[in-house]
């Protein structure tokens, strides 16, 4: 809060004219941010990755080789030696190892299984009793030998198979439908729009009330609000709990409700919402609400009129705010919503994944992805104003 | 599903509507109620006194409920509920206190928080200040500090995801697929199962938090470095101080008020750090903190209001100090108007 002042008289000089002269060499403060943007971007990139990957191929591989595929090793089996024919003084069978489903690129193949990989592809290989094999990167081969083949059975070989890799919407038509990320997502949105919007025309009322009309008491009831943002949330849990069980016993209602949890997540953004808007609101010019006042306007005609418009930026500073911290929530949705399917938020839910699906990567990090999208939206559309409201006050946190 | 989302539009263009409504009718009530008859010159001011020192209040009601009911009567309703039984019933006296002094899980819980607050601010602080004076320098500054940033957004449970990914291990001769362990063991080491690790795996979690919150330390002490007078520097060039000097003697001690307002901020919400733990560990392998001890209170063998109680208020008299260092300054700002 003391940086109010320092932080909002920024200057328009950037210090980058200042350091220039300080001769750090340039190349390496370029390498260096890149490194720590790529380390900072690198957690997030890795769930985003292996969301839209195959779930095979997930615990196959590190997801930073997904671009690359996967090697695995196939045994199959040439046809049959009643394919033969005859070439030139040599029998031959030839065809394509794809026969069946598989798909993808040879990338070596061998005769034995302890030795899978032994010949290159694309040459012709003495693979013994004079018999010669190759086979090709689109799995085509030539198998011939100098006399006619006399074995019952098809010729088993081992191929190392470089599958493409594959990239997949599945991991989100699951999760959206049978782990119930969809229905959270409904939930969580059902929490954070009215728990946003509510708490916004409660406090801007009130910081007017704290700006710009005089009463007994109203530096009291500043300082109030200002102890207030840092009041942990723990604090306010069990006497709640105890309330809302008695209010709920009381009218034969459940305890749990969206309408609980809207007023208590309005209450709780309040102090840091009036704080904030009244740090605003106080500042803005005294002779447009003077001169409204002469003009025989009320404090309500004023406050909608005029206080209102011009409030626009502290009020969507306050809003994303809000939004991100109801829809981020884990600890308030736990004590004041119910773990049923029609009240489970996105991070009770994806909370209650970790539990029962942890390992199942594919469920995780597409959920994952679902929780952290909108917020992330968000913050990329109103950065502006998230670090307008920053700089405005000190924030509240978790 | 769609119905749901239908009906909380409605509950919210209804609450606004209410709120609105609210507002405007208790204003024409008032009106009403004290009007300003014409001629009666007398009558007139006393009725528009009253209105002035009513309407404060009307403004400021709704807000004043919702403080009291859901912050301060709890605040209390807390500090009472620690003196008494695990149902709230019966008077102990200070048996919850001498519980809490004795408590294994306790003092673990307290040795983490002290952790955390050592570490996390710190770091976050140190990571901002460097990465604030480095992307001011370059054209792709912004974009930098950005990406920087975005982890704000992302919730403490997403977050864990995320980072138990990187820190998956698999055991035998599986192929590692968590970041962490396919590094260690590229480079030759054993790979760890990195949250149950003794001691070391608090700090696993840190790293979460500090991913989380060095973007916000970024944005404001950048703007605070910005503000920094040009002169100041310009003079100490010409007395021929080298970069580091610079940013040491000249920077940062004129940032130190913002330096403060971050490393407190971040203090405050370390102090009640709870999704991460939760998530990650749920409190197994020593990684307990005050915040989880105290939900898990809440709730254990049908729950334990005294103690759970007891811890909270632990933690509010850990932020008590920035609270009236807050108060103080908010007051002086004020004055200074």
């Amino acid at each position: 809060m003391a940086a109010t002042a320092t932080v909002s008289s920024a200057a328009s000089s950037s210090i980058g004219t200042r350091l220039r002269r300080m001769g750090l060499p340039r190349l390496f403060l370029h390498l260096s941010v890149l490194a720590i943007v790529i380390l900072w971007l690198i957690p997030t990139l890795g769930i985003l990755v292996t969301s839209v990957r195959d779930k095979e191929q997930i615990t196959a591989t590190g997801w930073w080789t997904a671009f690359n595929g996967s090697t695995q090793m196939e045994a199959v089996r040439l046809a049959d030696p009643s394919t033969q024919k005859e070439e030139g003084g040599r029998f031959v069978i030839a065809g394509s190892i794809f026969e069946g489903n598989a798909t993808g690129t040879v990338s070596a193949f061998g005769v034995r299984v302890q030795d899978p990989s032994a010949f290159e592809i694309g040459k012709a290989a003495d693979i013994g009793d004079g018999e010669t094999l190759q086979i090709n990167q689109d799995g085509s081969y030539v198998y011939s030998k100098g006399a006619a083949f006399d074995d019952k059975r098809p010729k088993r070989v081992y191929v190392s198979l470089a599958t493409a890799p594959e990239f997949t919407w599945q991991n989100y038509r699951d999760v959206l439908t049978s782990a119930g990320i969809g229905q959270a997502f409904v939930n969580s949105l059902t929490v954070a729009i009215p728990a946003t919007v509510i708490p916004i025309l409660i406090a801007a009322f009130a910081a007017y009330a704290l700006s710009w009309m005089h009463f007994p008491g109203r530096a009291l009831l500043i300082a109030v609000v200002v102890g207030l943002i840092v009041v942990p949330l723990q604090m306010a849990l069990i006497p709640l709990l105890t309330l809302y069980n008695d209010i709920g016993a009381f009218f034969g209602i459940n305890a749990r409700s969206y309408v609980g949890i809207w007023l208590a997540h309005s209450a709780f953004g309040m102090p840091l919402a009036i704080y904030l808007l009244r740090n605003y609101i106080a500042g803005l010019p005294k002779e447009i609400i003077e001169s409204a006042r002469v003009d025989g306007a009320s404090d309500f005609e004023i406050f909608v009129k005029i206080v209102l418009p011009l409030s626009f930026p502290a009020l969507a500073s306050f809003s994303i705010f809000q939004f991100l911290w109801t829809w981020n929530d884990l600890l308030v949705a736990m004590v004041f919503l119910g773990t049923g399917k029609d009240q489970l938020v996105l991070t009770g839910a994806l909370n209650a994944l970790l539990g029962s699906m942890g390992g199942k990567w594919e469920i995780l990090t597409a959920s994952a992805f679902i929780t952290i999208i909108v917020p992330i939206l968000v913050f990329f559309a109103l950065q502006r104003y998230l670090v307008r409201g920053l700089l405005a006050g000190s924030v509240k946190g978790g | 599903m769609i119905s749901q989302i239908v009906s909380a539009i409605g509950v919210m263009v209804a609450g606004v509507f209410a709120c609105a409504l609210y507002y405007w009718l208790s204003d024409k009530l008032l009106s009403l109620a004290l009007p300003v008859p014409e001629g009666n010159v007398r009558q007139a001011s006393i009725n528009l006194n009253r209105r002035a020192t009513i309407r404060p209040w009307l403004f400021l009601g709704p807000a004043l409920i919702l403080l009291g009911v859901y912050l301060i009567y709890p605040v209390i309703a807390t500090f009472i509920l620690s003196f008494y039984d695990r149902s709230g019933d019966y008077y102990v006296g200070f048996a919850n206190y001498r519980w809490a002094f004795f408590d294994q899980q306790f003092r673990q819980s307290i040795f983490n928080n002290i952790l955390w607050l050592a570490v996390v601010p710190a770091a976050c602080t140190f990571f901002g200040l460097v990465i604030a004076v480095l992307t001011d320098r370059i054209w792709w500054g912004n974009i930098a500090k950005s990406i920087v940033f975005m982890p704000m957004a992302i919730s403490f449970v997403g977050a864990s995801v995320i980072w138990k990914f990187i820190y998956e291990f698999r055991g035998g001769n599986e192929t590692q697929i968590g970041l962490l362990n396919a590094i260690v063991k590229a480079v030759g080491g054993d790979p760890q199962i990195w949250i149950s690790l003794p001691f070391w795996n608090s700090f696993f979690l840190m790293i979460i938090l500090i991913w989380i919150q060095t973007g916000f330390a970024m944005v404001i002490l950048s703007a605070a470095l910005r503000g920094i007078p040009e002169e100041t520097i310009e003079a100490a060039v010409i007395d021929g101080a080298n970069g580091w000097q610079i940013f040491w003697k000249i920077m940062v001690p004129q940032i130190w008020g913002t330096i403060a307002v971050v490393w407190t901020t971040i203090t405050i919400l370390v102090l009640k750090v709870f999704d991460i733990v939760l998530t990650m560990t749920n409190g197994q392998w020593n990684t307990m903190v005050l915040a989880n001890l105290m939900f898990d209170w809440m709730f254990r063998g049908g729950g334990d209001s005294g103690r759970s109680a007891v811890i909270a208020l632990v933690i509010m008299l850990a932020v008590t100090p920035i609270m009236i260092w807050n108060i103080r300054q908010a007051h002086r700002d004020a004055e200074g108007h």
